[in-house]
């Protein structure tokens, strides 16, 4: 359990059955009157905010939530197919849980899958992997100095923008967190 | 230099500055105010969480008008507008009404706002878009919850519904456009306030607010021992109801109450005042040192 005073953000906890996050809170007080603390919390599974004020004192309840290495098998229709590389349980998640972290799901790649209790609902890729390109305007050759960009779309759909001297040959680094390019790898 | 101010606008007025100490043996007793206890080798004080007992004390033995400016402390309290210690400013005037005092609430804003905007070279004094300039709004309680919240105060005898409805609903109204005086409290919220002669459901009680952030709570003084007694016995039951501690009656308070004239006063937080006309978004950063800094 934790007490209001424990409230800050990133922490989750659990209210009617779902799990939070907490992204924003002010401690509220009138003077003369009794405490509390405002709060936005981001339902964890449907991403929806919702205000909740809490009462100085009241207990909340931790979200029992785990963080699980898994191996992507495969998409299968709207469903990503994961396997936990300890137990070997396979679990799935849709393409709505996963959000654009769909772009960055390579065959065989490991993950960490976030378990709310026995249920999936989230999927935390590397930082950083590295993507094929599938469409991009030739290089220009001269063009190292990458300040101008032009669009390119890499193996899993994801739109990148990319220096006007990357090819179609070039395998890209791309950073999951913003989901920019970062590099040229070398192959 | 806004402590600097201060005074010089009270001392201009005629108010004598008081020093009253912060070590007492009972630090206020309100119902949702926790204080700092400090004990010594047999003995117990409180740090005082405002200093209106000893205040009224020298206002009972003769003096008219006082303010003091000094370190408050109030436990559990943290915040961008909370910290358990503070700067308050306190003032008093024997044989006024709270209106007198609500008008030199005014007077001061408008004051250090002038002065605020001088010293920074006319840069836009930031207030958040509040306007201060004289007079200030006045509205009820019961105004202010049937324009905000829709509802009466009257439905809301429960004080967790009363203050829930008011800190997410009414509060950041109070003040979005011009300074407001929020008075006429009721009557069980109001421990050391005088109830409105024409209707004693409510306290002579007023909250000061700029831009949705209170700034001041004054009232004019209740002045019978007997009353006053009851009420502090009163809240801490209500304390003790609920598991928190309770505080000593300040007997020789209750004595020299029988001698204080009609006298009404305010206390208003420096730091948010500051924050304010600094444009800062929380107390810490006017604060050279907030309570995480050590």
């Amino acid at each position: 359990m934790y007490e209001t005073s424990d409230i800050k953000k990133g922490l989750k906890i659990t209210m009617d059955g779902a799990p939070f996050v907490v992204v924003e809170f002010q401690f509220v007080k009138p003077g003369k009157g009794q405490a509390f603390t405002r709060t936005k919390l981001k339902n964890m599974i449907t991403g929806a905010v919702l205000d909740k004020t809490f009462k100085s004192g009241e207990k909340l309840e931790k979200a029992d939530l785990e963080s699980r290495e898994m191996q992507f098998l495969y998409k299968d229709g709207a469903m990503f197919v994961f396997m936990d590389t300890q137990s070997y349980e396979q679990i799935q998640l849709s393409e709505e849980d996963i959000g654009d972290n769909k772009y960055y799901l390579l065959d065989g790649m490991s993950v960490d899958v976030l378990m709310y209790g026995e249920r999936p609902i989230d999927v935390t890729p590397p930082t950083f992997v590295e993507l094929s390109i599938l469409e991009t305007e030739p290089g220009f050759k001269g063009d190292t100095s990458g300040n101008t960009t032009k669009p390119a779309i890499v193996e899993t759909g994801l739109k990148v923008n990319v220096p006007l001297f990357v090819t179609m040959e070039d395998v890209l680094k791309i950073d999951t967190r913003t989901g920019e390019y970062v590099e040229r790898v070398k192959k | 230099m806004v402590l600097r101010a201060i005074r010089q606008f009270f001392d201009e007025r005629g108010f004598v500055e008081v020093d009253t100490p912060l070590l007492v043996t009972s630090p206020g007793i309100e119902e949702h105010i926790e204080a700092f206890s400090v004990d010594g080798p047999g003995t117990r004080r409180y740090l005082l969480t405002s200093p209106e007992f000893q205040m009224k004390r020298l206002l009972a033995s003769g003096l008219g008008k006082i303010y003091q400016l000094g370190h408050c402390f109030r436990a559990d309290e943290t915040g961008i507008h909370h910290e358990p210690e503070f700067t308050m400013l306190e003032w008093y005037r024997a044989e006024a009404p709270f209106e007198t005092v609500m008008r030199d609430t005014e007077e001061l804003v408008v004051d250090l706002a002038a002065k605020t905007k001088r010293w920074r070279n006319a840069v836009h004094t930031n207030l958040r878009g509040c306007d201060v300039e004289l007079p200030w709004v006045r509205e009820t309680v019961s105004e202010v919850f049937a324009k905000h919240a829709q509802v009466s105060v009257t439905d809301l005898e429960d004080d967790e519904l009363f203050f829930r409805t008011y800190v997410d609903t009414v509060e950041p109204r109070l003040g979005e456009n011009k300074a407001t005086f929020v008075t006429h409290w009721p009557a069980r919220m109001a421990s050391l306030a005088k109830l409105d002669p024409d209707d004693n459901q409510v306290a002579q009680r007023f909250e000061g607010y700029i831009a949705g952030i209170e700034l001041c709570n004054g009232f004019t003084e209740l002045t019978d021992p007997v009353e006053q007694r009851r009420r502090f016995t009163a809240t801490n039951e209500k304390r003790k109801a609920r598991g928190a501690a309770t505080y000593p009656i300040d007997e020789k308070f209750l004595t020299d109450l029988s001698n204080l004239p009609a006298a009404a006063g305010n206390a208003l937080g420096v730091d948010r005042l500051l924050m304010l006309l600094m444009g800062e978004r929380n107390i810490q950063s006017v604060m050279p040192f907030s309570n995480a800094d050590l």
